[in-house]
């Protein structure tokens, strides 16, 4: 091979990168709307350790995914700052990859074809480069034996899992999701949560996991931040101290559960009383 | 194997229907020739090089005509569809010339143009254009947002953008748009042909012309045959592949 330095960089590819830490300093958000002007955030500050994995729940509406948005550089904040390791975040990148609730994927590549897409966008990578890391990841999601199938041909939690494999391929230090399992049956949900838990050890990212499910919540985050609706706030944290690999049916995660979900609700009445 | 056998059997049957009518002298045979003369007319032109070299010269009229339309049809569409001011102008332009039948620009090329192989590049570029910026511009309208996001994060810009994500997610709206380009393109173009005579060469329109004044209606029959079949021959070439790889690609039924 003529290019010898670039022999081990599938290696230096797929080697662990460190995870980010985030810090979100008084970050406020609005809309403008035909009933006028609504505040998705108001001064909205978290932190977020290095390889932490932290949950965010609340009602729809109440800002959670367009906080996510903006840590993803998708959209800017009206004041207020991210930081990723101590720099700001301005625009999208590769740092910090998101998965949304729709899988995204592109219908006109198949299976590898859209793990190899954000490798493309990467530089000094051969071609071979590029597929040995795509399938590495495809093994890792357990999808080896697809990565010649058609978009339209897999189920919706195979769909998710090669959203997983492609957010997770260009080695980002931030994984952003938006309620990625809200659309899967409880099932496949439930084997979902096995695998994210299993990736995230092995992997090692930051990751910040956006849902109205609070179940999900607690099988998944080291941290739960419970947000308040109109305008968007932290309205209560709770640390999760659960051993792992968590089991989604165990009754202390229920009780820490139905914890969050009563706040969750007095928090709702709260909103309610203040409307009328 | 059974549907060509099929396919085969029902044309069999159609040209047996011919003869029969033919024999029957239901109509004299200045008006409906025997299956045999048409063919006979056929072999002969092929032999003597006319009927190949108008089809040449036809598809070359059609070719150059319906990449240009192409060229000029899918940045136009793009613009329309990026920005406002472009789709407020331009694009309700295309939308109105697409309306207008193709054969209406006829006589605006030949005034213009002449008898030349301008006036029949015109008319076939005008027939291909708006189909492609509407169908160019509508296919990237529907584009769900989600894809340019999802890319965005993935560390695509601009450019990479437009060409990797939007241009292939709006590919099947823009591949019916190039089909129905080329329906018009190719009516418009036989419509020209059979108006003007150009003496820079005879396309099949002309023969076609040419068969109606001598009155020879195997040469008639003949060339509208092979009208058929090339039209048939581009289906099946230039867009079914295309189209059943779309099909397959995103699971929509052909």
């Amino acid at each position: 091979m003529r290019f010898g330095h670039k022999t081990g960089s599938v290696t230096e590819e797929l080697a662990l990168v460190s995870p980010s830490k985030l810090a979100i300093d008084k970050v406020s958000k609005s809309f403008r709307s035909r009933a006028g002007t609504v505040l998705a955030l108001d001064r909205v500050s978290l932190n977020v350790a290095e390889a932490e994995f932290l949950c965010i729940v609340g009602a729809s509406g109440c800002g959670k995914s367009t906080l996510l948005n903006i840590i993803a550089g998708l959209e800017k904040p009206d004041s207020g700052t991210v930081l990723a390791d101590g720099k700001p975040v301005t625009a999208p990148g590769r740092e910090r990859l998101v998965m949304f609730q729709e899988p995204a994927l592109f219908p006109w590549l198949d299976v590898l074809g859209n793990v190899l897409f954000p490798l493309k966008l990467k530089p000094n990578l051969t071609k071979k480069d590029r597929r040995d890391v795509a399938k590495y990841y495809l093994e890792l999601v357990e999808l080896t034996r697809f990565e010649r199938a058609n978009i339209h041909e897999l189920s919706g939690g195979m769909k998710q899992r090669v959203a997983l494999a492609r957010a997770l391929a260009p080695n980002p230090r931030v994984l952003l999701m938006d309620e990625p399992f809200a659309a899967l049956d409880a099932l496949t949900r439930e084997q979902l949560y096995g695998d994210l838990q299993r990736i995230w050890k092995s992997r090692r990212k930051t990751i910040v996991f956006v849902t109205h499910n609070v179940r999900e919540a607690v099988c998944l985050g080291d941290r739960v931040l419970l947000f308040s609706p109109h305008p968007g706030r932290v309205q209560e944290e709770f640390v999760i101290e659960l051993p792992r690999p968590r089991d989604l049916n165990s009754v202390e995660l229920a009780t820490y559960a139905s914890r969050i979900t009563h706040a969750l609700k007095s928090g709702a009445q709260f909103e309610a009383a203040t409307a009328t | 194997m059974k549907r060509l056998f099929l396919a085969v059997l029902f044309f069999a049957v159609l040209i047996a229907l011919w003869e029969w009518a033919f024999r029957a002298k239901i109509w004299s045979p200045v008006l409906l020739p025997a299956p045999q003369q048409v063919a006979e007319y056929l072999k002969t032109t092929v032999t003597d090089g006319t009927l190949v070299q108008a089809t040449v010269i036809t598809m070359r009229r059609l070719l150059i005509g319906y990449v240009i339309g192409l060229i000029g049809g899918l940045p136009l569409g793009l613009l329309t569809a990026r920005w406002k001011v472009f789709h407020d102008t331009v694009g309700t332009l295309a939308l109105g010339l697409q309306t207008l039948p193709s054969v209406c620009w006829v006589p605006l090329a030949l005034l213009w143009f002449g008898q030349t192989e301008a006036a029949m590049l015109f008319v076939v570029v005008m027939g291909t254009l708006w189909s492609v910026v509407i169908a160019t511009d509508t296919g990237v309208r529907h584009v769900p947002p989600i894809y340019k996001r999802a890319a965005l994060t993935m560390g695509s810009k601009r450019l990479h953008i437009w060409l990797k994500v939007i241009l292939p997610a709006a590919l099947p709206f823009i591949v019916s748009g190039m089909k129905q380009g080329w329906a018009f393109a190719w009516r418009s173009l036989m419509a020209a042909e059979i108006f003007v005579t150009i003496l820079t060469g005879f396309g099949l329109g002309q023969l076609l012309h040419y068969g109606r004044e001598l009155s020879a209606m195997d040469q008639v029959i003949g060339i509208m045959l092979v009208i058929v079949v090339i039209g048939l021959l581009a289906d099946k070439i230039l867009f079914s592949p295309v189209e059943r790889f779309l099909h397959r690609r995103w699971g929509t039924n052909p």
